[in-house]
């Protein structure tokens, strides 16, 4: 197995949460993972991404070719298009539907939502909204995102529950059981999307 | 043997504790800035109280470090690229007394300037100081090659330099940890004045540097990181140094058909060198940075054999990735959709909430009334007012430049000069220039933009938290023209007034806003 996923957002959104999860699954299964992410500056406010590589053979790039991901995992939607490039042919974009508005000249919602939907394979979903009815709270919306996208993930899905139950567990049984909630309503969207 | 998941930075940390490391000094800067945060939060540093402060400079903390292998210990340094220019003194010097305790300079290079003012390339200042510098590849190697770097400090007895660029030291892998060793006892320098350069003793100490020249050669020749893997189609070799091998790797699947020189130790290993370059008809010199060994193999008449940065196979400046190495070699780069117009840039910005949007803010206005006035700023979060709204500042060059500059500028006649600058770099580089306009009495107008932290890297603790007032006034500012002010938007009007009065007095002056930065109000207050 080889999966590339980008991982996107803007700094300050916590995408990096869910990169540990998908790290936490590959380490403990004895995957070989790479991943690099965006520090200093970009973080900021700026558009921040990791590019996660997960493997059951060496990586030697930390950075992802052009062409080569198999999922662009957007925690916010113009984000999502940012790294198309990088999509391979048939890859999927799954994106939150919530936008992160802190520049003056966004694009107006219409013309970002008809971009979305040029999309061949695209899961949009309002993992704010998700979140909230699914795990009582916005704040796992980013797992809501991850569980969206765990279909198109070559990784076990179970691997992935250990993945967020590892990175929570020193905040708590609760914070865990949200944030599983989380990822089982986003992976139930996808499921039925797909 | 434990496997843990860790950004290349923080190998280098964990290496480092694992090596019997007894100190680390480090002033924050990207994307170094992890490797010391790493150490203050690992319970085996706290066990064994490392030491691991925050130093106020690189300077100040590239001596505290010469100073523990001085006393025989073991003792790491960190920094980013920019900050190895402040470090150079002692950086230089060093190389002259060598090292007792083992002595590890890591140099964090930031190519496409992420987060940086410049991309200079840190393997210069170890050919410079000519002593043995380590590149690692992964983060394995960030681990495993930090240990060895310790071992060869003390082997070879010189400070060695470990260089990472910002997509090693920002990428997270699984790394196997080993052996923990002991720390060093304090065990003097043999030689008494192997620390004293006077000109008489640095001559001898300089010829010793030179004679280990050939010790540091020898090691590169024997390196376990540095690898020859041999290849069928001999039209082309490749030189591919640190990082750069993983992406001549990833074109061909970990299978090039082409002879590769992976490089991870200088000086060059001549032997492996002359190989590749006696047996290829054609090199690629394959360099995360400046093209130092491709403009070394090349020669002032320009050997057309060799290729990389300088004859446009790959670019001039810039980070290296995959794509770009497979355009080099030939390869399809199967790119996919392009982005749609809709995209928006999203540059990073001062966060809602923050002071510095406020001193902006009324800086602005008053400034707005003088038409000659011109703003120096610095490095940090302010130097974000460069960009809409604000487009406050007129200038942004290096630590503590900002007083400087709008000192020389007002001695050409500039007025108002106002320079802007943040407590932190204050601290770092700003006093010594503070003092130069209060001998001259210079009018300029600092604003001290004070939000108690180093914001920029991630919140660190400031060097100057809650005696900038007293340092002012020390160096010799008049304390009736040293200001503090909260600059909330209810004091907008009062914090315009201030600045107008101070740009009016013909002296130095410092005005201090001061709110605590809100990222670090926010983790203070779920701490």
């Amino acid at each position: 197995m080889n999966t590339n996923i980008i991982i996107a957002g803007v700094g300050g959104q916590g995408i990096l949460s869910i990169a540990a999860a998908l790290g936490s699954a590959a380490l403990t299964n004895d995957l070989y993972m790479k991943q690099a992410e965006t520090h200093g500056m970009s973080q900021r406010g700026g558009d921040v991404q990791s590019f996660m590589r997960i493997s059951d053979e060496p990586i030697f790039s930390d950075l992802i070719a052009k062409g080569k991901a198999d999922i662009i995992l957007s925690v916010e939607p113009m984000e999502a298009l940012r790294y198309l490039p990088y999509l391979k042919k048939g890859g999927y974009v799954v994106t939150n539907s919530t936008p992160f508005v802190n520049i003056p000249d966004y694009p107006e919602m219409e013309a970002l939502t008809q971009a979305l939907e040029n999309l061949p394979h695209r899961i949009v979903i309002d993992a704010d909204a998700v979140a909230k009815e699914a795990a009582g709270n916005i704040r796992a919306s980013n797992f809501v995102m991850l569980g969206a996208a765990s279909p198109f993930i070559e990784i076990p899905f179970d691997y992935l529950e250990a993945g967020v139950r590892d990175i929570f567990t020193r905040k708590g049984e609760s914070v865990v059981e949200m944030n599983l909630k989380a990822l089982h309503a986003g992976r139930a969207f996808a499921l039925a999307r797909k | 043997m434990e496997k843990r998941l860790l950004l290349g930075v923080e190998a280098i940390a964990q290496g480092a504790i694992d090596s019997g490391l007894s100190g680390v000094y480090a002033y924050p800067g990207t994307p170094s800035t992890e490797i010391t945060e790493y150490i203050q939060l690992s319970k085996q540093a706290i066990d064994r109280n490392i030491h691991r402060e925050w130093s106020s400079n690189e300077k100040t903390a590239m001596e505290a470090a010469l100073g523990m292998s001085y006393a025989g210990k073991r003792a790491l340094v960190c920094m980013k690229h920019v900050g190895m220019n402040v470090a150079a003194d002692c950086f230089m010097n060093a190389a002259v007394t060598g090292a007792n305790g083992g002595l590890v300079i890591v140099a964090a290079d930031d190519p496409s300037m992420h987060s940086s003012q410049n991309e200079q390339d840190s393997r210069m200042y170890g050919k410079f100081a000519q002593i043995p510098v380590l590149e690692p590849s992964s983060q394995q190697e960030a681990y495993d090659m930090t240990r060895y770097g310790f071992a060869l400090s003390e082997t070879v007895g010189s400070p060695v330099m470990l260089r990472v660029t910002t997509r090693l030291a920002h990428s997270r892998s699984g790394v196997r940890t080993g052996e923990v060793l002991p720390e060093n006892k304090i065990k003097l320098p043999e030689n008494p004045q192997q620390f004293i350069l006077l000109p008489g003793i640095a001559r001898k100490l300089y010829k010793l540097l030179l004679a280990k020249q050939a010790d540091f050669k020898e090691a590169s020749a024997n390196s376990p990181f540095n690898l020859y893997k041999e290849g069928t189609d001999k039209s082309l070799g490749i030189i591919a140094c640190g990082i750069g091998y993983n992406y001549v790797m990833e074109c061909f699947g970990g299978r090039p058909p082409y002879p590769v020189l992976k490089i991870s130790q200088y000086p060059l290993p001549r032997k492996q060198m002359k190989q590749i370059l006696g047996e290829c008809e054609r090199i690629l010199v394959v360099e995360e940075g400046y093209p130092v060994i491709e403009e070394l193999l090349k020669g002032y008449p320009g050997d057309k054999r060799i290729t990389g940065r300088l004859d446009g196979t790959l670019p001039r400046d810039g980070e290296l990735n995959p794509d770009l190495l497979a355009q080099a070699f030939g390869l399809p780069v199967e790119e996919g959709a392009s982005v749609p117009e809709v995209v928006a840039p999203r540059p990073p910005a001062l966060c809602t909430g923050c002071s510095h949007r406020d001193v902006y803010n009324a800086l602005n206005e008053v400034i707005r009334s003088y038409e000659t006035g011109r703003v120096f700023s610095d490095i940090g979060c302010y130097t974000l007012g460069a960009l809409p709204p604000f487009r406050a500042i007129h200038t942004c060059v290096d630590m503590g430049a900002s007083i400087t500059m709008a000192k020389g500028a007002s001695d050409a006649g500039i007025f108002p000069a106002v320079a802007v600058i943040g407590d932190s770099t204050f601290t770092h580089s700003g006093m010594t220039g503070l003092l130069d306009a209060v001998n001259e009495k210079t009018p300029v107008t600092i604003i001290i933009s004070d939000n108690e932290s180093t914001s920029m890297t991630g919140g660190q603790d400031s060097a100057a938290f809650g005696r900038v007032e007293s340092i002012c006034a020390g160096i010799g500012v008049d304390p009736a023209h040293i200001r503090v002010l909260n600059p909330v938007p209810k004091n907008h009007e009062e914090l315009c007034r201030m600045i107008r009065e101070e740009i009016e007095y013909p002296g130095v002056s410092v005005i201090i806003p001061r709110r605590v930065c809100i990222q670090k109000a926010r983790r203070d207050k779920k701490a």
